[in-house]
Formats: structure tokens, C-alpha cells, sequence
């Protein structure tokens, strides 16, 4: 078995290597390897790009550089518990998305990227989630919040336990 | 076209339809059975040729024909990338047919894979899709042990994998070079084309990409025949022999200022007001429309005098746009400025150029800072001009780009500026009194809200 590391774990590293049969090429691997890191670490700090480097045989300035064009992975901290994707394209701006998106932040006391104090919720700005049917909604966590009015904004902050401010 | 049934969705609100009983019990994978046991590789591809099949992710072109850009008598791999990076702003019917048929799209797969001899499929799921991801996944596992994939698929010599793959949240990995660069690990940058991935495509190998719906349909045309999806649509124009045509049926998205917005299937060529009246329960709050994209946000924009176009593929070229797209429809009604729709529109442009061409890396961001400076009441009737320029420069039309992204952020700057000329200009008047006829450089606004 191969031993663990000081940022990757024993598991993430059996994890990734379960994946490698699947490709004919280990740099393949980076965004699997990458999303096993931040799913259990919710951030990847750049000891672990180094790590997951070393494991794909890349050099750390390749993985670094794919992980960076997705603007996904948090480096410095972790991000909060939950992560909360509020769309702001067009469907969603149409019904609502941008003061739903402003009542959570207000409530929250955080801007979009930002982690609350009590690091239970970090808030994000989507894209089209592709669920313009209930617009306007956020994705946190794998939940879809659909049809979201800031009265479901409120429940879904009561409901996540992040104190709120105001 | 009244007695039209839904096919593509025709396992929408069964009980437990995402799994493979249900789809066998709807007469799922029997297509799969008889192709590989009495038809040749080649003939799938006869069958998709002749059912003028055209890719649903966007760009239309015709499937069968793709197929055969493969080289001949490869030694393989070859690459099959199913594209379930569904991004384009107002669309959801692949998840949709993920996350309830599954297996119809799974049929489609196999089914593509063993036309093209590809013994691996990827399929890249964007990472906002967490639902489709594990109905996909289940799916995926039914088939393993039914003997649907693996080796030596149902006892013929046909084997098969499929795989998953996570994307990030970038739009850009729908672009099919993107997604490949992206799948291979490096940063989504779309690659030059030629060579094209039929000739060299994931892993320097031939490689097919095709969307999920169009797989979908590849399910239904093997299994209800060439003239069943040939007798859907609008046919060639016997005019124009270069008109491949619009058959079969299609998934639109309909969103926005609709009372049911929704995915619909309808045959290709319903127009933007039957979408509206029949399937939409018509404009909300008893308002007026105004406008319409017509197949994403990429595709422009219509008037509402324009809603009579039929959505096929060449319906909304000759209104100006840019094409039918993903076939999203979203409604904006009679209260919506359009400044704040082209706002919106080159927000996500801006923020999701890959930033690889000059001519989109700054063009969209530049567009984007003069239509907050515009909102911010600093506007010029000058902006107007330049932002129409930007967009009839950039992209792989005029020729200066190397993917469609930058077509598609130009084409609802230049509709818009175009068709609400008046409007924007009325805009520009009315919140900057004193300076809107300055002809001279101005800087921007210091906030600008692209990343
Ligand atoms: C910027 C951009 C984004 C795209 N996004 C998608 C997408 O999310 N899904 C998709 O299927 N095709 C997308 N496409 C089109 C693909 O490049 C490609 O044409 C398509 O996946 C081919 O499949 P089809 O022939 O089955 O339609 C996009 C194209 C561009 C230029
Ligand atoms: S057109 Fe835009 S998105 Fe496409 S490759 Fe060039 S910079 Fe990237
Ligand atoms: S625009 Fe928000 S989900 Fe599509």
C-alpha cells in the first residue's frame, strides 16, 4: 500500500489510484485527484498540489496550473461546510436571482466568495446551473434550492444554523 | 402535428424511470440486442446518416456524417466524449434525461460507441449536476451487471467502458476541444482546429464528442427506424441543396417570464409563440413579452414580432441570429431593459472567456465595462457604436477567434444594439444628460463585476 503523505491520506490516495485504470495517461487524473482532496479537505492547499504532483509524476506548476483556471478550489482556507452556488445568468435574473442572492449575503454578513465567521457557509456565484425551470435557485451542497424567495433564503440559513446578522 | 407523443421524454413521471427495469419494461436496450447481434458497425452509421440526425449540443452538425471523419481501419483507441457539460445559460434537457432516463441515454452511448469502434466513452458531467451524476453512476452500474457493458458486451465482440468525469464549473469545457483538453488535465484551453478530434482528438487519438440528447436520439432511431425520425421536423428546402434539414424531435427549454417554464418536446420547428402559448401557459403576470433568446444565450435575440420563427436549425439565422443553439427559450416581458439583458449577457461572457484569443479575452471584458458604465449613468451614444463593433469582431466567423464562445458572446450585443437601437439609446439619453454625445476616450468605472 502506498503510504500516506502529510496532506494526502492513505484513502485519497487509494482513491485516486481506483481511477487510474481508466485513463491510458496519469495527467488525467488531475481533476479527479483534485476534487478527492476538496471534497474531504474542502480546499486544496498548494502542499497537496504539490503531493498530488508527485503522484501523477507532473510537476507541481502543471497541476497548479489546471487547478487555477477553474476558479473552483479554494487554496488558502478551507471553504465553509457548505458551499452555496446562487445562479446570477439570465433565467435566474429574470425571476428574482440577483436580490435573493443579496438578502443571502446580507444575511449571512459575507460577499459572494466569502466564508461566514463560524465557517458553516461559504457563498458563491454560479453560472447557469442548468435548472432555469426553478428559477431563481443555488445548489448547496448536492441540494437544489428551487423557486428560492428570501423567506426560503431564511429557512435555508436557519436550517444550515449559520448565525445571521441583522 | 397534434397527434405528436413525446418520445425523448416519454419516460417522464414513470415510476422509478431511472432505472433500467422501468426503461427495459418501455422496450429499452432491445435495440441494443438485435444491433449487435444481426448489424455491422457501418450499418448504425448507414442508419444515422440517413436519418439526418444533427448534433443537439449546439452547433447541428449532422451525426453520421461526423462519424465517418474517423479514420478508416484504425488500430484504435478511439474516443467517445459524451458532452453533459450543458452550460449554455438556459438550458437543462441533458439533465433532465439524465437524471430521469438514464438508461435511454446510456442505449445511446453503446449504441454510438459500437457505430464509431470506440471501447471507451467519457462522459464529462459538469460538476453542478450532483443528481445526474448519481442517477448516471447507478445507471452506469445496472449496465455492468446486466452485461450491457464491459467485455464482450451481451456475448458479441463488442466491449465497452464508460466513465464519468467531473468537470469544475467552467463553461468552456462544453466546447468539444475544451473538453478534451480539459479531461486530459490541462487547463480547458480549445484547441486549433484542424486537426479536428474525429482525425486527433483525447489522448491524441480519434475521438468523437457528441451530446447527451443526440445520443438520446441515436437510442430512438435505431430502435424506431429512419423514416419514424424522418417524419418529425421540418424537411430540407429543395431550394438549397446544401440543407441538411431539421428532423426529429427536440428537447426545448422554456424559461424566463413564462407562467410553466419547462422542458418540452415538441418536433423541431415549433415557433417561439406556440412554445409560449401551448407549453408555457403564456406570458406571467398577464404581462406582454418583449423579446426572446432563442437557443441560449449565444443564440441573440428576437423580438417579439419576430416569435413566429420557427426554432429549427436554419429558423433563426434568418432572423439575424446566430443559430437554433441548445433550442432555450427564455422570455423576457415588457418591464425587462434591455441594457440590464445585455449586461447580464456580457457578464457571463466576460467571465467565462477561457482568455486564450485577444480579440475575446478583452473584447468581452471591455463590452462588460461599457455596459456598467452605461448602467452607472456615464454612458455614450459612442459606447453603442464600439459595442456593436466588438461584436460583429470577435469570434470564428469574423474569423479572429479560435471557438464559438466569442461568436456567442458578440451576437446578443449586436442583436440587441441592432434590433432595441432606439431603446439603448433612449438609455444612454435619458441617464447621462449632459455627456452622452462625448466622442472622446473616457476611462472606465473602477467596480467592474466580471470574476
Ligand atoms: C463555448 C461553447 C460551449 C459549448 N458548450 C456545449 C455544451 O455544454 N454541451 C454540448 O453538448 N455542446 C456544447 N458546445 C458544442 C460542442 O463544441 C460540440 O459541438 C458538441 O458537443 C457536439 O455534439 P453534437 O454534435 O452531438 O451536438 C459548446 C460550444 C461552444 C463553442
Ligand atoms: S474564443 Fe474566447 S473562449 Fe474561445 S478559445 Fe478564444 S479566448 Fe478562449
Ligand atoms: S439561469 Fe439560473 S439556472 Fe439557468
Amino acid at each position: 500500500m502506498i503510504a500516506p503523505r502529510k496532506i494526502l491520506t492513505a484513502e485519497m490516495i487509494a482513491a485516486i489510484e481506483a481511477l487510474a485504470p481508466r485513463y491510458p495517461d496519469r495527467r488525467a487524473l488531475t481533476l479527479p485527484a483534485l476534487h478527492i482532496v476538496n471534497d474531504s479537505l474542502r480546499y486544496v492547499p498548494l502542499e497537496a498540489v504539490v503531493e498530488v504532483a508527485e503522484l501523477l509524476g507532473l510537476k507541481p506548476a502543471e497541476v497548479q496550473d489546471s487547478l487555477s483556471f477553474y476558479e473552483f478550489f479554494h487554496q488558502d482556507a478551507p471553504a465553509g461546510i457548505v458551499r452555496a452556488w446562487v445562479c446570477r445568468s439570465i433565467s435566474c435574473a429574470l425571476r428574482g436571482g440577483e436580490e435573493v442572492m443579496e438578502h443571502l449575503c446580507r444575511k449571512a454578513g459575507v460577499r459572494p466568495g466569502e466564508t461566514t465567521s463560524d465557517g458553516l457557509l461559504t457563498v458563491e456565484v454560479a453560472e447557469c446551473l442548468g435548472a432555469c425551470d426553478f428559477a431563481p435557485c443555488m445548489l448547496a451542497g448536492s441540494t437544489l434550492y428551487k423557486n428560492l424567495t428570501p423567506e426560503k433564503m431564511n429557512e435555508f440559513l436557519a436550517h444550515s444554523k449559520v448565525s445571521c446578522h441583522e | 402535428m397534434s397527434d405528436f407523443q413525446p418520445v425523448l421524454l416519454a419516460g417522464i413521471g414513470i415510476t422509478d424511470s431511472f432505472t433500467r427495469a422501468s426503461y427495459e419494461e418501455r422496450g429499452g436496450y432491445a435495440a441494443l440486442r438485435q444491433t449487435l447481434t444481426e448489424k455491422k458497425p457501418t450499418d448504425v452509421i448507414d442508419i444515422i446518416k440517413a436519418s439526418g440526425l444533427r448534433g443537439r449540443g449546439g452547433a447541428g452538425f449532422p451525426t453520421g456524417l461526423k462519424w465517418t471523419f474517423l479514420p478508416k481501419d484504425h488500430p484504435g483507441p478511439i474516443y467517445l466524449c459524451i458532452n453533459a457539460d450543458e452550460s449554455e445559460p438556459g438550458t437543462f434537457n441533458n439533465r433532465i434525461l439524465m437524471e430521469e432516463d438514464p438508461h435511454q441515454v446510456l442505449e445511446g452511448t453503446i449504441l454510438s460507441a459500437y457505430a464509431t469502434r470506440a471501447t471507451t466513452a467519457y462522459i464529462y458531467l459538469r460538476y453542478e449536476y450532483p443528481a445526474s451524476w448519481d442517477r448516471m453512476q447507478s445507471a452506469i452500474d445496472e449496465c455492468y451487471a446486466a452485461g450491457y457493458l464491459g467485455n464482450k458486451i451481451l456475448g458479441s465482440s463488442f466491449s465497452l467502458n464508460i466513465y464519468l468525469h467531473r468537470g469544475a464549473a467552467a463553461y468552456i469545457c462544453g466546447e468539444e476541444t475544451g473538453l478534451i483538453e480539459s479531461l486530459e488535465g490541462k487547463r480547458a484551453w480549445p484547441r486549433i482546429k484542424p486537426p479536428f478530434p474525429a482525425v486527433e482528438g483525447l489522448f491524441h487519438k480519434p475521438t468523437v464528442v457528441n451530446n447527451i440528447e443526440t445520443v438520446a436520439c441515436v437510442a430512438q432511431i435505431v430502435r424506431r427506424g429512419v423514416d419514424w425520425f424522418r417524419s418529425i421536423g421540418v424537411p430540407s428546402d429543395p431550394a438549397n441543396p446544401r440543407d441538411p434539414g431539421s428532423y426529429g424531435p427536440k428537447l426545448y427549454c422554456l424559461s424566463g417570464h413564462v407562467n410553466r417554464p419547462g422542458c418540452y418536446e415538441a418536433p423541431l420547428g415549433i415557433t417561439v409563440r406556440e412554445l409560449i402559448d401551448r407549453f408555457g401557459g403564456g406570458v406571467w403576470k398577464n404581462r406582454k413579452a418583449k423579446a426572446a433568446i432563442p437557443g441560449g444565450i449565444s443564440m441573440g435575440i428576437l423580438t417579439e414580432a419576430e416569435f413566429d420563427t420557427p426554432l429549427d436549425f436554419s429558423g433563426p439565422g434568418k432572423v439575424g441570429c446566430l443559430g437554433l443553439g441548445t433550442a432555450a427559450v427564455v422570455v423576457l416581458d415588457e418591464t425587462v431593459s434591455m441594457i440590464d439583458f445585455l449586461y447580464n449577457s456580457c457578464r457571463f461572457f466576460a467571465h467565462e472567456s477561457c482568455g486564450q484569443c485577444t480579440p475575446c479575452r478583452e473584447g468581452t471584458s471591455w463590452s462588460l465595462r461599457m455596459i456598467e458604465r452605461i448602467r452607472a449613468g456615464k454612458g455614450r451614444i459612442k459606447d453603442l457604436d464600439l459595442l456593436l463593433e466588438i461584436g460583429t469582431t470577435i469570434g470564428m466567423m469574423p474569423g479572429t477567434t479560435i471557438c464559438g464562445l466569442a461568436d456567442g458572446a458578440g451576437w446578443p450585443i449586436k442583436n440587441t444594439i441592432k434590433k432595441f437601437r432606439d431603446e439603448c439609446e433612449d438609455y444612454v439619453k435619458r441617464t447621462n444628460p449632459t455627456g452622452w454625445m462625448v466622442n472622446e476616450p473616457v476611462p472606465a468605472l473602477a467596480i467592474v463585476n466580471g470574476h
